[in-house]
């Protein structure tokens, strides 16, 4: 089964809106070599360029931290905002409040997630913005200098041999209690994994919540650590096989109704989860979070599409604004005529 | 007059009594959550109705029923409507309070009270008007359930019979206060008039106030200040609102989605024009405000101090990235366990050097309901010609205090939605430079998010970054960076309203003020002169940074007074910070602190004393 999709373009380099892959891309990497973050931007900058998604319409939007430097290391000619620590969702939702039509495409780490920033996360997922919502696990604080976050497993060691006591926060489970409604886990590491999912988050009509494990090279990727390469390597349950059919392409090769769950995107692209051992539904809420908390129980991290519903209004939908981005509408939509002045004042008189 | 316990039947005033016609101040002592409001505002709106220039101050606990409140109606033929200390009437329908607000009466005063509490016996100087409110109740209302709440309408009509104020005009007044709730309307009516009949019949007028009929409020409109800001940002084309309930600002939210609802719905496809957003707190708040302003929006959020606090990191970031966006500052005593539902102008100071780094914002300081909403506009304008959050400084007595006011004008000039480029004038210059500073005033060119052009895009992050908003640590860069920031400072001395100026002809005496605090100043400047010969300049700051017409109304005074209604001068504070020596030489505080609105009489006093001449 292919994921990745080839693009029915012109020709090979250019996607279906004649961009090259080189304008998908971003300013050079500062993040260290090797770092789980950078192979998430490749796969945000493939995904981007594969669906032929117009960069200009792509607001980039981060908190603080190592994964909130990485929006500068893809799509360049897009729009960008680095917020302040752990508040990356409000200003998100202030810009799409202002455009409806921009594709939010939010970069968060663990600490500025589930840390200090889990207030807005929380109320962001329950929203159901419609926002691709990224958050770049590595367990700790790399940016300053590996102290651990609160998706740090239990028992797991820092490099100076400092053990963390508290249960993590599973942020996947938490999204799904609380409203989103496209919510996977991934690794850095998967490239063929990541990328259908990141393709299916920008198809979604809603929150897409991906929590991607991405070792930190520098601080957390020793023995003893639980988010290291060599440990999610061995770790690593994938519940389905994950692959993503755009909306512009025929599902018809990749269909085979025997082994795998078809589910249908808002823009009419298609997630097709070919089963493993057990029998996953994504639709189904309560078994997401059965198999979160199993996993946990027995010490595995379990990958993939958890959960998915095409259905639920997101919170534009609630707001039932113009079509029109409310931030160009002109001076006639948005001041009223004098003679709405002279009512109201009437009515104080 | 140190008279006298009247009985109901005498009716003449004491020699040398004059008769005292529409220059009063009723105080009325009631428990929170007792219907009070409606009585309180159908005798305010009545008064009003007649003619007479007509203030209402609501001083009212942090609490939703049961605790004491107080509100003053002050008429004045004078048009002050500034609070004044002390009252003519009081009307005690609080058992807790009841005693000591009737030991705080001036002598002479009069007092309506309820006749259970038996009040008489605590003073011989004040006229007392026994009501019985329980028997009074009963017959008007036979719902037990609902006596509570209109009991209080009772003494709105002892005080039409005891004033002159026309039953006519309460009853206009409640149908106004009640709309559609006829039933409502006509209950509250019949108390009215039942406490009208009594008077009638059992009181004997014993005291000198009267209202009476005059034309000065013609063409008047009522209103709050926080409804008069949320018209403002209608008319100022607001699209997106986000904001989180906090007293004292929460009714200029709670309005505006009432006016955007009926005014801001487009009637062509019947999908609203605006975004309104109740965030999950005040940091959430002006985050998406500034989401929203980053990409294009009218955005605003508004607030009181602990809500400014914890907005204190967002600023400074709206500041470096410069984001415009507009923030109403409803001040009141802090912090959140302190008096909220008291007045104070207490984050004057550290607002206008919210947050880290090197950081000053604009405040506009509106002092009445038209300022509100005029200024409620520029703000807007503002925030966008200079791409930075500008406080519009209000206070509770200003936001939630009723005030009377010439109708608002419809704005003159079109919205200025300040340096935006399009996809192709970028296309045209191949090219722009997001903090370059083409034009010299410190203000760089912008594209918003969404712009089809690939030249146009750029990210925003910090004060570390160049020209060009790409990422940068050079010390030089940063330099230049934050110069730039301090030109754009200059501008906006340049575009914020300027002072108003009344020199005075010795110049030697001046005062400065700003906001609620100018209608005590108005009264003070006219005791100083009748009381003391003190013929004082007024200077009334109507934003922050200063223009040189503030330092040079300091330069032609001796003394200058700077008014605050808060205990560290924070206004002098600032104004220290932006003047030489000779100007701080000149500058004295004058500070009022207690909660409540500033009263003419303690700014006379206290400068009276600093001149000297007491």
């Amino acid at each position: 089964m292919a994921t990745t999709t080839v693009p029915s373009s012109p020709s090979a380099k250019t996607n279906r809106i004649g961009l090259e892959v080189a304008q998908y891309k971003g300013n050079k990497s500062t993040l260290c070599a090797g770092c789980g973050h950078n192979a998430i931007s490749e796969r945000i900058i493939e995904a981007c360029f594969e669906l032929g998604i117009e960069p200009h319409r792509v607001a980039k939007l981060s908190g603080i931290g190592c994964s909130s430097k990485s929006p500068a290391y893809f799509l360049n000619t897009a729009y960008g905002v680095n917020a302040v620590h752990g508040r990356m969702p409000s200003v998100a939702t202030g810009a799409l409040l202002a455009n409806h039509h921009l594709i939010a495409m939010g970069v968060s780490g663990d600490g500025d997630t589930a840390s200090i920033g889990i207030g807005q996360f929380v109320h962001l997922m329950r929203r159901n913005l419609p926002i691709i919502y990224i958050i770049e696990d590595n367990g700790c604080y790399g940016l300053t200098k590996g102290q651990f976050s609160a998706t740090a497993d239990i028992g797991s060691k820092l490099k100076t041999g400092v053990v963390n006591d508290l249960p993590p926060i599973d942020t996947c489970a938490l999204a799904i209690e609380l409203g989103a409604t496209y919510v996977a886990r991934s690794f850095s590491g998967d490239k063929k994994q990541l990328l259908a999912l990141v393709k299916g988050a920008l198809s979604h009509h809603g929150t897409s919540m991906l929590d991607v494990i991405s070792p930190c090279v520098t601080f957390n990727d020793h023995e003893g650590s639980t988010k290291s390469y060599s440990y999610v390597k061995d770790h690593d349950e994938p519940i389905a096989d994950v692959s993503f059919v755009p909306f512009f392409e025929d599902i018809s090769v990749e269909y085979d109704p025997g082994t795998t769950t078809d589910i249908t995107l808002h823009d009419g692209s298609h997630m097709l989860l070919r089963k493993l051992s057990t029998d996953y539904d994504p639709t189904n809420k309560g078994e997401a979070l059965r198999s979160l908390s199993d996993s946990h129980d027995k010490g595995e991290i379990v990958t993939g599409l958890f959960y998915v519903d095409t259905q639920r209004p997101n919170f534009i939908d609630l707001l039932n604004v113009m079509e029109e981005p409310l931030a160009t509408l002109p001076e006639a939509k948005v001041r009223p005529p004098k003679e709405v002045l002279d009512q109201v004042m009437q009515s104080l008189m | 007059m140190a008279t006298t316990h009247v009985e109901p039947k005498e009716a003449e005033l004491p020699v040398g009594q004059a008769r005292s016609v529409n220059d009063l101040s009723i105080q009325v002592a009631t428990v929170n959550g007792s219907g009070s409001q409606t009585a309180n505002l159908v005798l305010l709106r009545a008064i009003f109705q007649m003619g007479i220039p007509v203030s209402g101050k609501n001083l009212f606990p942090s609490n939703i029923a049961g605790l004491p409140t107080w509100f003053t109606i002050r008429a004045s033929k004078h048009g002050y409507i500034a609070r004044r200390r002390d009252s003519e009437y009081m009307v005690a329908m609080n058992p807790e309070t009841a005693e000591e607000d009737v030991l705080s009466l001036k002598p002479g005063a009069s007092c309506v009270y309820d006749d259970r509490l038996n009040l008489k016996r605590l003073r011989d100087d004040v006229i007392f008007y026994p009501v019985p409110f329980d028997k009074l109740v009963g017959p008007v209302c036979p719902d037990a359930r609902l006596r509570k709440l209109v009991r209080n309408m009772i003494y709105d009509g002892v005080l039409a019979k005891l004033l002159g104020i026309e039953m006519e005009e309460i009853h206009t007044a409640l149908q106004k206060q009640f709309r559609k709730k006829a039933k409502a309307a006509e209950l509250n009516w019949n108390a009215a008039r039942a406490g009208y009949e009594f008077a009638d019949k059992n009181l004997v007028k014993s005291d000198p106030y009267y209202v009476e009929r005059m034309n000065a409020t013609q063409g008047k409109i009522l209103i709050e200040g926080n409804a008069a800001a949320a018209l403002g940002s209608m008319f100022a084309g607001v699209t997106v609102v986000t904001w989180y309930p906090i007293t004292p600002s929460s009714s200029l939210c709670e309005t505006l989605i009432e006016y955007m609802k009926r005014y801001r719905v487009d009637k062509e496809t019947g999908k609203a024009t605006f975004a309104i957003v109740q965030a999950e707190d005040e940091l959430a708040a002006l985050g998406m405000a500034l989401g929203a302003g980053w990409a294009g929006a009218r955005s605003m959020t508004s607030t009181a101090g602990p809500g400014v606090s914890l907005m204190a990191e967002f600023v400074g970031f709206g500041y470096y990235v410069e984001i415009p966006t507009v923030i109403f500052d409803i001040q009141r005593v802090g912090p959140s366990t302190g008096l909220p539902t008291r007045t104070a102008q207490g984050d004057i100071l550290s607002t206008a050097l919210l947050s880290h780094g090197d950081t000053q914002h604009p405040m506009l300081l509106p002092c009445s309901m038209i300022e509100c909403f005029t200024m409620s506009i520029d703000a807007f304008d503002l925030a966008e010609e200079l791409q930075t959050p500008v406080f519009v400084m209000c206070d509770l007595d200003l936001g939630m205090n009723t005030w009377m006011s010439d109708p608002f004008p419809y704005p003159e000039i079109p919205m200025s939605r300040g340096k935006v480029l399009s996809a192709e004038q970028v296309r045209q210059m191949g090219g722009f430079e997001r903090y370059k500073d083409v034009d010299g005033d410190g203000v760089g060119y912008r594209t918003l998010p969404g712009t089809a052009e690939r030249l146009a895009g750029w990210f925003a992050r910090g004060s570390g970054h160049n020209e060009k908003a790409i990422y940068s640590e050079r010390p030089d860069v940063y330099v230049n960076n934050v110069d730039r920031l301090a030109r754009k400072f200059e501008t906006a001395r340049q575009k914020v309203p300027g002072p108003i100026i009344k020199d005075s002809a010795r110049a030697e005496v001046g005062i400065i003020a700003y906001g609620t605090t100018h209608w005590a100043v108005e009264e003070s400047l006219d005791q100083l002169r009748r009381e003391h010969d003190i013929d004082a300049g007024y200077c009334r700051l109507r934003a922050f940074p200063f223009n040189q017409e503030v330092h040079d109304f300091i330069r032609r005074h001796q003394r200058v007074y700077v008014v605050d209604q808060n205990r560290d001068a924070q206004m002098l504070c600032l104004l220290r910070l932006e003047s030489d020596a000779e100007e701080i030489s000149k500058l004295r505080s004058v500070r009022h602190y207690d909660g409540l609105p500033v009263d003419a009489r303690s700014l006379t006093d206290d400068i009276v004393s600093q001149e000297g001449l007491n």
